[in-house]
């Protein structure tokens, strides 16, 4: 087993996904598949290799420190779940 | 011939010489999507009176002798590209009622010149798929067999141009999303070198990979959208700041000199007879019009479908964390506390494949399995990229299917997903890479299925990919090929 129910379960709780009992065993039978597959890059020795995180490197991208206009209130608010018409509105934190 | 059966070039002309109007063009477009959109399904939404205004003014800008190429032309737009005041779905559940405030790069690019948006196009939920029946709405047929799958992510893309439905689309492509859908739909598909159109505006799925592109009934049709979308967007820090060609000027050139390579790899155990034919009749094209041909070898072929779904769902892990209900989206709306708002918004509003790619690429990024998946992943990514660059040493680019088989029935896969990521193996390295990538139709199967030819070539070189699948294009005879379905 490359993936047990409980580290399935551990991850779900990383991701903030809740899974039904069904959900987990049937993710857990498929990321064993699937990691058991991927399994397959050790067969190469990488000690030495340089990870690529994009394909050509691109350095960083400066621009001048300009004051440029931004999404109006309104518009920013107009997709919210649940607004007072100054803020998003979310459950209470503390 | 029907207004909406012409090409992107053929309707340019039309409209230029006053023989026809943007309107004509755009009503005949959705009048086509009307009669056949019921069986296709390309379309999550049509935006008539809108395209009809877009039209109008696009007859006004060319009355007043406008240039813009692309100007009155009808396309469709895959949903994960943001339009202004347009549902953009992504084809998820927890986007299904985003308006975006803004239009992404490529559709304010578009609308610039001219361009008609008739609406938006369905996908696999976040791109996440290669049959798009990960769509949490409408999933699209292949125009060319009922039952079977347009392919994905950019399904509706595919189908909707095959279809004819519009004159060209706009899709993304992270592991072969444009090129593959557009083989099994028998259209031109091109994914453009990692960096060469911007994609501020596109909904993300793994940012080290995605790139947009277009697909269209021909190849001069894919060059003209390409010289439309292509260049430098500062709100894009990715993209690069190339010189920019005349796509479509390399169309005309001869094959002299062109050195062509053949990947062994591409052609091994589990590609379909009639796919292979397919290529080997499209090398011969390719001979005939003068480009030399030789084996080249890119090794660690067999690692790609490894090292992208380790990289692809690591970073799709991280994109989406952003889907937590808080301020645009989907909320669930009963739960009580902030955390419980997190998890049942994100396990209501994703679906299945979704869900296990976060899973996959979180376990992938925790803790104790950091080195052994993603680190392990980039560094064998290093060694895809140095295949490609030694393979380029000795040609000007590779040919090779796109799909090792056809379009195939619909369900086939739903129980088994390694299956079908196994399928997207030959599209896979060139998103790895950055390298352009494109498909251009080549036959049929017995089953009138479409069969693409997929050419690869080095970074910055679509012209190079232009100017061999031109040729391939005139040796088929396969330009603005429509099923028969209405």
């Amino acid at each position: 087993m490359k993936i047990t129910r409980n580290e399935v379960e551990h991850v779900a709780n990383l991701a903030k996904l809740n899974l039904s009992e069904e959900e987990l065993a049937r993710m857990t039978g498929q990321l064993d598949t699937i990691l058991s597959y991927v399994a397959k890059l050790d067969e190469l020795d990488t000690k030495d290799v340089v990870p690529t995180t994009h394909a050509f490197s691109i350095n960083n991208a400066f621009r001048e420190d300009e004051m440029q206009e931004s999404i109006p209130r309104d518009k920013a608010l107009q997709n919210a779940p649940k607004d007072n018409g100054e803020s998003f509105v979310v459950p209470k934190i503390i | 011939m029907k207004p909406f059966e012409l090409t992107i070039a053929q309707a340019r002309a039309e409209l230029d010489s006053g023989k026809l109007s943007s309107r004509e063009l755009t009503v005949s477009c959705l009048d086509r999507i009307k009669s056949v959109d019921n069986d296709i399904h390309s379309f999550l939404s049509v935006t008539e009176e809108e395209a009809l205004r877009q039209a109008d003014v696009a007859d006004k800008q060319i009355a007043s002798g406008g240039t813009e190429a692309l100007c009155g032309i009808p396309f469709s737009m895959k949903d994960l590209l943001c339009t202004k005041g347009v549902t953009t779905t992504c084809g998820s559940k927890i986007l299904e009622n985003f308006v975006p405030p803004y239009d992404a790069t490529v559709v304010e690019k578009l609308k610039n010149k001219g361009a008609v948006i008739l609406g938006k196009v369905a996908m696999d939920e976040f791109a996440m798929g290669s049959t798009s029946e990960n769509c949490a709405f409408d999933v699209p047929e292949n125009p060319w067999k009922p039952g079977y799958v347009s392919g994905g992510s950019s399904g509706g893309s595919a189908s909707s141009v095959a279809a004819m439905e519009c004159l060209g689309s706009l899709g993304s492509d992270t592991g072969g999303s444009i090129r593959q859908p557009a083989s099994l739909c028998g259209v031109v598909g091109m994914k453009p070198t990692y960096g060469r159109v911007s994609r501020y505006g596109l909904v993300a799925f793994a940012s080290s990979l995605d790139q947009i592109g277009p697909l269209t009934r021909d190849v001069r049709d894919s060059a003209m959208m390409m010289n439309g979308i292509a260049g430098y967007d500062k709100r894009d820090s990715t993209s690069v700041q190339e010189s920019l060609p005349d796509f479509t000027a390399s169309l005309a050139e001869g094959l002299q000199g062109m050195k062509v390579g053949i990947p062994k790899e591409y052609f091994g155990d589990g590609l379909d007879a009639e796919v292979a034919k397919v290529v080997e009749n499209g090398i011969q094209i390719l001979r005939d019009a003068g480009a030399e041909t030789i084996e080249v070898s890119l090794p660690h072929t067999e690692y790609c479908v490894a090292v992208y779904y380790l990289i692809s769902s690591a970073e799709a892990s991280s994109n989406l964390a952003r889907y937590d209900g808080a301020v645009y989206g989907y909320r669930d709306q009963d739960a009580e506390s902030l955390i419980d708002m997190y998890r049942e918004t994100r396990s209501k509003g994703f679906g299945d494949e979704v869900k296990r790619r976060i899973l996959i690429g979180t376990y992938a990024l925790s803790s104790g399995y950091y080195d052994a998946y993603y680190k392990k992943a980039s560094q064998v990514r290093t060694l895809i990229l140095n295949d490609f660059q030694k393979a380029y040493e000795s040609c000007d680019l590779v040919i090779s299917p796109v799909t090792p088989t056809p379009a195939w029935r619909r369900g086939v896969h739903a129980d088994d997903p390694l299956a079908l990521y196994l399928s997207d193996i030959l599209t896979i390295s060139a998103n790895l890479a950055g390298i352009p990538g494109m498909s251009v139709p080549g036959g049929f199967s017995a089953d009138g299925l479409p069969i693409g030819i997929q050419l690869q070539g080095p970074h910055f070189r679509e012209d190079t990919l232009f100017k061999a699948a031109y040729n391939l294009e005139l040796g088929t005879q396969l330009a603005n090929k429509c099923p028969d379905i209405a």
